[in-house]
């Protein structure tokens, strides 16, 4: 059975601090949703809130429908991995994943039954009297998933499970997490801060900032279609233009960039005279000349070949550079480092969003 | 009994200051990672450990203190007067440290006394710091851990052997036909023994025998703290070995030391076996004091006052020694 | 060069009457013990003997207050341990303000001479017991006074052995568990006194001893009973006898057996765990083969 998950102007304080702030949410039942934020962004913060160890300053969590106010962490339908996996150290694989079922009350012949099924669906079979200092980091995992996955929980929560894995074990067991959940048919609630992960695992995600959320959408609206700034610079690589809106008319803009007048899609409905940000991801980026409006020229700072594409640094406005990703056969030749480069852009994948708050680089 | 009464009356007082002071903190802002003590604990566990630790921090600790400490308030009477009228509060015991209160003249034997027991003890514990500085240097800094575990093995071991049967030993050795003076007179440096007890090296020796180990743990595990490589950085900067212990070995093992010495000192001052089975005839050991009061001359309120100076004078001493060295008493005492 | 074998030879020796110092005494203690003269000595050694163990097998009073020392040992174990856990606990949760205070209280008897607590407490039960006929007769016992006495002090010891580990408890450990249901007193019995258990273990052990050996509290709490420790110091208070040698050869004995048995465990424990890393690292290759 799974449930879906509801925040309610959740806000969560320690002392003066606002760690998440209105938070307005629907998670729908056997989803797999990601929480999506750079480090300290408060994602642990809303996973402890819907799991029952903090209690939100205001606002409200549902689980299925039913407010959880009162209700403490070993009454709800959750269950949380752990960002450590805090796993016992002193109790046996099996004794591990069947805790929860001994804290029930089960007995030990059911238990033994029911840590046989678990061993075999994380692929760990006969391996339950081992103790967990014996096990890998993938099985530790595993076994963590097994345990709270053994007392049937409506929703499952994940708390940067894979951060400390190696990094091709990591993409393994993105596989494999994805592959249980849609077995089980759950509801996932998974935090990471890596967007590879959330974007290749996600039915949806929440881009959070600074205890805000700042954006509710599937991967690629997230990547494509971005509704502020943050969320832009954050998702995948981007090239921002700051500027002021000199015209909008239909759904684009044309905004004043040090770089001249720039054309771009114009989602917001920002209106002559706002400050914008013009976005262009280096993919969509071209070297060469193309129509006024969406052609622009600057020095060429370096190149980096990797295999398959360059990424040509050319001086941008502020501190950051402007980054231009030319395929394998892009054609046009990349010109001298020092030289003007002339850039362009199909305007229909510029995006001109209202000035905000950047992710960190 | 009212008097006595007030005993109570100051731990009453403390519990009342904690149960405000977590109520005031609860008010403080909205925390919500807050549980109160009971929710965390379950009720029956939690009431068990509560009472388990009022009854020994009430029952076990303060109120006993604060008992002597009222009795000593009181003056000598029979148990059927106590309680009576003649059971007034009265400073005659303290008075009576100072002045004899037979003639009147000033108590000269007791006061030497105490201030003996206080420069002897200071002085074993200076001694016994300069004793294991090195060795607790040695095995923190450079010796390889099987070394270690060794020298600690063997650190331990003569500390199983209680406290009596190891002044025992050092009175065999001392004694005039002990094997020290044997061999003095083997080897003809005197024809006589020498009365190691009866002029006090046996005490001195005692006391510092007894506190050897209390005082190389902390240092050892102060200074095994230490990076090696602030040592090896003064070394490369030239810096002489007593210079490196002056500047940055001994500024970093203060909590250490400061633990070590209050320790050995409390020890010192307040041991019975080493002034009692080393030390001579005419010996006045403050402790051995107090309990004469209490076994000899059955005056429990004369002798709970001078155990209230004692008390005292270990906790000026505690408290000299955390300014001195400037540690807080929890990085003294782990 | 030289001047650098010059400090190890200088730090050898000083190791060497370091050591002398700590272990002379017991040793010459010790021969005394087999040693067939009345007047403990060392040398000359006139004939071996083993009758000095008999004398003190023999020896009533000492018998008895072995008896007494052991009652009073496991009382203070019984009382000291779980004041010393709940102790602890309290410290963990208790609020930062209130903490010192509560330091204070509870480290207060370690700055205490023992003489003060052995008095204080003599004074305090006297009429707190006192108080009714029937606790009177019933409590006011040397054998409950010294339990009380020296747990005043011991339970500080406990406290700081467990607190040296629980500061190491990993809070998650909690929280998964109660996480996956279980109630508060559930977490206390299956996950944190588990991970607790060296720590009472030492702390039990450290508190028998320190009881066992107690001679200051001991010698006014005791009243007219007598422990191992009290018959010893009146012993020695009399006079000399190589029984007393012999007892602390036994007492030498043992603790050395102890040590050794203990060093045993502990090199049989890191085998296992160097074991177990070894098979986690070879698991490891083995996943990352597959992956
Ligand atoms: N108990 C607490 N008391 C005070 N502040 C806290 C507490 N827990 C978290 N915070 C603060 O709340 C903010 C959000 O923390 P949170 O752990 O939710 O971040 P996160 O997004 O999970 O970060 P990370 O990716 O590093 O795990 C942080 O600034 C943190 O310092
Ligand atoms: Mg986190």
């Amino acid at each position: 059975m799974s449930a879906g998950v509801e925040l309610d102007g959740v806000t969560v304080r320690f002392g003066n601090f606002t760690a998440v702030n209105n938070a307005n949410l629907n998670i729908k039942g056997g989803e797999f949703f990601s929480f999506l934020g750079p480090s300290g962004c408060g994602k642990t913060t809303i996973l402890r809130t819907v799991s029952g160890f903090l209690d939100p300053s205001a606002g409200h969590v549902r689980i299925g429908g039913q407010d959880m106010a009162g209700i403490g962490p070993n009454k709800r339908p959750t269950a949380l991995i752990f960002q450590n996996l805090a796993l016992f150290p002193l109790m046996s694989v099996a004794d591990n994943i069947t805790y929860g079922l001994r804290v029930r009350g089960l007995s030990r012949a059911d238990r033994d039954k029911r840590a046989t099924e678990l061993l075999e669906l994380i692929a760990l079979p006969g391996q339950g009297q081992k103790l967990v200092s014996e096990l890998s980091g993938g099985q530790k995992q595993r076994v963590a998933i097994a345990r709270a996955l053994a007392v049937e929980p409506q929703v499952l929560l994940l708390d940067e499970p894979l951060s400390a894995l190696d990094l091709k074990l990591r993409q393994h067991m993105r596989n494999e997490l994805r592959a249980i959940q849609q077995r089980v048919g759950i509801t996932f609630i998974y935090i990471t801060h890596d967007q590879g992960e959330a974007l290749t695992m996600s039915d949806r995600i929440a881009v959070m900032s600074d205890g805000v959320i700042e954006q509710v959408a599937d991967g690629k609206s997230v990547y494509d279609s971005p509704e502020t700034a943050f969320v832009a610079s954050f998702v995948g690589e981007n090239n921002p233009f700051p500027g002021k809106v000199a015209s909008a008319s239909g759904d684009s803009a044309i905004i004043e960039t040090p770089f001249g007048k720039l054309r771009g899609l114009n989602p917001k409905k920002l209106k002559a005279g706002d400050n914008a940000i013009l976005f262009v991801r280096p993919e969509s980026l071209k070297l060469g000349k193309g129509p006024d409006g969406s052609t622009f020229a600057t020095p060429v700072l370096n190149a980096a070949f990797e295999g398959n594409m360059t990424h040509v640094f050319m001086k941008g406005a502020g501190k950051k550079n402007i980054t231009v990703t030319v395929g394998r056969h892009g054609g046009t030749a990349i010109p001298a480092s020092g030289e003007n480069g002339t850039v362009h852009y199909d305007p229909a994948l510029g995006l001109v969003l209202p000035e905000g708050k950047m992710a960190r680089e | 009994m009212s008097s006595r009464a007030l005993a109570f009356l100051v731990p009453a007082i403390v519990i009342l200051a904690f149960w405000l002071m977590s109520r005031w903190e609860a008010r403080q802002g909205h925390d919500p990672t807050h549980k109160s003590f009971f929710e965390r604990n379950g009720t029956v566990l939690g009431i068990a450990f509560v009472g388990l630790v009022a009854f020994w921090t009430l029952f076990l600790v303060t109120l006993p203190y604060l008992y002597m400490v009222v009795e000593s308030f009181h003056p000598r009477l029979p148990p059927a007067k106590r309680g009576g009228p003649e059971d007034i509060a009265t400073i005659a015991q303290y008075t009576s440290f100072f002045v004899n209160p037979t003639d009147g003249a000033w108590n000269t034997t007791h006061m030497y006394a105490f201030v003996y027991t206080i420069v002897v003890s200071a002085a074993v514990t200076f001694i016994n710091l300069c004793i294991c500085y090195p060795l607790a240097y040695y095995m923190a800094q450079s010796g390889t851990t099987q070394k270690v575990r060794l020298l600690m093995l063997g650190l331990i071991v003569p500390y199983w052997v209680n406290e009596i049967l190891r002044a025992f030993s050092i009175r065999l050795l001392l004694a005039s036909k002990g094997l020290i003076n044997q061999g003095l007179m083997g080897i003809g440096i005197t024809d006589a023994p020498i009365d190691f007890l009866g002029n006090n090296t046996g005490m001195w020796v005692g006391l510092s025998y007894a506190n050897l180990l209390i005082m190389i743990f902390p240092l050892y595990n102060a200074i095994e703290s230490l990076d090696k490589n602030q040592i090896e950085a003064a070394r490369d900067l030239g810096a002489p070995w007593w210079k490196i212990h002056r500047d940055v070995v001994i500024p970093y093992a203060k909590p250490g030391i400061a633990s070590g010495c209050t320790m050995v000192f409390m020890l010192a001052a307040g041991s019975l076996a080493a002034p009692l089975f080393l030390g001579g005839p005419r010996t006045l050991w403050f402790t051995s004091i107090v309990y004469d009061f209490f076994f000899q001359a059955f005056n429990w309120p004369r002798g709970s006052a001078y155990a209230f100076i004692l008390l005292a004078a270990c906790i000026a001493f505690v408290m000299f020694m955390l300014r001195l060295f400037k540690v807080k008493l929890g990085e003294a005492i782990r | 060069m030289t001047s650098g074998t010059v400090m190890k030879g200088m730090l050898g020796f000083y190791i060497f009457l370091f050591f002398l110092y700590l272990f002379g005494p017991l040793m010459v203690m010790g021969v005394t013990a087999f040693n067939t003269p009345s007047y403990p000595q060392a040398v000359p050694f006139e004939s071996f003997t083993l009758d000095w163990f008999v004398k003190l097998w023999n020896h009533r009073a000492m018998m008895e207050g072995l008896v007494n020392s052991i009652i009073i040992g496991l009382g203070v174990v019984v009382l000291s341990v779980p004041i010393g856990l709940a102790a602890s606990i309290i410290m963990n949760q208790i609020y930062h303000r209130a903490r010192s205070l509560f330091y204070l209280v509870t480290i207060s008897p370690l700055l205490t001479p023992g003489v003060i607590i052995g008095i204080s407490t003599v004074i305090f039960w006297k009429d707190a017991f006192g108080l009714t006929e029937f606790t009177k007769d019933t409590f006011y016992k040397g054998i409950i006074l010294s339990i009380l006495g020296q747990s005043s002090f011991v339970a500080a010891y406990c406290l700081l052995i467990i607190m040296a580990r629980l500061t190491r408890f990993d809070r998650a450990q909690e929280e998964a568990a109660l996480d996956l249901g279980a109630t508060y007193p559930q977490v206390f019995w299956h996950i944190l006194l588990p991970f607790l258990k060296p720590a009472l273990f030492s702390a039990g052990v450290i508190a028998f001893l320190s009881s066992f050996e107690n001679y200051n509290t001991t010698t006014f709490a005791i009243l007219a009973d007598k422990t191992l420790v009290t018959v010893l110091a009146g012993e020695v208070r009399q006079g000399t006898t190589p029984a007393l040698s012999a007892l602390a050869v036994i007492i030498i004995g043992l603790s050395l057996a102890g040590a050794v048995i203990y060093e045993v465990l502990k090199r049989r424990e890191e085998a296992a765990a160097s074991a177990m890393k070894e098979r986690a690292r070879l698991a490891e290759r083995g996943e990352l083969e597959l992956a």
